[in-house]
């Protein structure tokens, strides 16, 4: 199952010249451009692995797509999303977040029923992948 | 590039118009006093890739050229201004796609302990992609006495992107004469992705006085004769001692100049022209420890 989340998500993936040009615009607003990665996509965990520092004061986005390749030299068998961070007063969150990197095989999700008191009916999704240990689960 | 008919004849003088690189040259021509074979280097490289531009038109292979640069020459002799200007003719040319300048020295490369250099290094040149790099007393990266030094860390990588990277940023490694040879002597790596060798030439007498007015009629005050005559007496006195730095010294001689212009005009206590203001008096330069040092 294909998994989409964040901008142009319904978008086939970007290459690497349209990633440049997003990055591009993220830096002319003067956004701080941020690589994230996991191995586990479920929608609600939000909080991803950070590659490095945000990246503050740059001018070229030449200098993303650098972080990226070698982001997905050693994470390429992971979700990897890029996000830009708008540091400006009243704003200070994330505007822009889009995936950047998926896996090969992605196993997608799982229904789970959990019964709760009085047999009242539950229900969870869960990644397939998250059955294996961390590491080895897109591998 | 291929499926552009192909041109049968180019302009180049409205190519030259359209780049935008003519004023830039004409300001760096008008701005800059002396440095007559820097100027001709940068004409000859601006012409070189507007040629190569061009050529382009044509289909002829235009591989980039390799644009990295070193300015030797004693210290106030201009080498960063002409840096920040290079940015931006580069930049009109479309050689490089910012125009930024990023100005760093050892302490911005190199780190304190095991593992900081790489990071470090690496940071500024992502921020110096799309612009020019200008390492300012560059031989420093390089301690020949110490070989576990963390500078040959970032010579490395400065290497590697030199090579890699061509395209995206241009490296300008500036400093003295005699210690950027020795660079360039134990670092051959560097050497041949040097393309451009600049030597910044000394200034004259007459240049350091043109430079001079230059800088006061910019901070609205102008020489009286007198001063003016002084003022070209104090050069070559000041060129004999220690420590001369070219135009910075003119420009330290003339912040002198006007605190000694500011005090005499405070001292007078009395109602004061405009005039008065804006003129500095032999005496202003007269008084200054250049002369008492000559005897």
């Amino acid at each position: 199952m294909r998994i989409t989340q964040g901008c142009f998500s319904f978008l086939p993936d970007l290459t690497d010249d349209q990633i440049l040009t997003q990055v591009q615009y993220c830096l002319e607003q003067g956004w701080a451009v941020n690589l994230e990665y996991t191995d586990d996509p479920h929608p609600r965990n939000t909080y991803w692995e950070m590659w490095g520092l945000p990246m503050f004061d740059l001018k070229d986005a030449k200098g993303v797509l650098i972080e990226l390749t070698k982001c997905r030299e050693l994470h390429g068998d992971k979700y990897i999303r890029l996000s830009g961070f708008d540091s400006s007063h009243g704003c200070e969150s994330i505007r822009i977040s889009f995936i950047v990197n998926r896996p090969a095989n992605e196993d997608g999700f799982r229904l789970e029923r959990v019964e709760g008191r009085g047999r009242q009916q539950h229900y969870a999704t869960r990644s397939y992948s998250l059955d294996r240990p961390e590491g080895t689960r897109y591998a | 590039m291929t499926d552009q008919p192909t041109p049968a004849k180019v302009n180049l003088a409205e190519e030259f118009d359209r780049s935008g690189v003519g004023p830039v040259l004409k300001q760096l021509d008008d701005e800059l006093i002396g440095l007559t074979p820097v100027k001709q280097r940068i004409r000859e490289i601006a012409a070189l890739l507007l040629v190569d531009r061009v050529r382009q038109k044509f289909g002829l292979s235009a591989e980039a050229p390799t644009l990295h640069m070193s300015f030797t020459g004693n210290p106030g002799t201009g080498k960063t201004t002409v840096a920040s200007r290079m940015s931006e003719i580069l930049h009109k040319l479309g050689y490089v796609r910012r125009g930024h300048l990023v100005s760093v020295t050892r302490d911005d490369l190199v780190g304190q302990y095991i593992g900081h250099t790489a990071p470090k290094t690496k940071e500024i040149l992502k921020k110096a992609m799309g612009g020019v790099l200008f390492i300012d007393e560059a031989y420093y990266l390089y301690k020949a006495e110490n070989e576990r030094d963390y500078g040959q860390e970032a010579i490395e990588i400065l290497l590697q992107v030199m090579e890699n990277n061509r395209d995206d940023l241009v490296v300008i490694l500036a400093g003295y004469a005699d210690k950027m040879d020795k660079f360039f002597q134990s670092n051959p790596g560097f050497r041949s992705r040097v393309a451009h060798h600049i030597d910044f030439p000394d200034y004259k007498d007459a240049e350091l006085l043109a430079i001079a007015e230059g800088m006061l009629t910019k901070l609205h005050y102008k020489l009286s004769p007198e001063a003016r005559r002084a003022l070209s007496e104090y050069i070559p006195i000041r060129r004999g001692q220690s420590h001369f730095a070219n135009a910075r010294s003119m420009r330290n001689a003339i912040d002198r100049a006007r605190l000694r212009q500011a005090n005499r005009c405070f001292e007078a206590r009395q109602e004061i022209d405009l005039d008065a203001l804006v003129t500095i008096e032999a005496e202003d330069i007269r008084r200054s420890r250049v002369f008492a040092q000559a005897g």
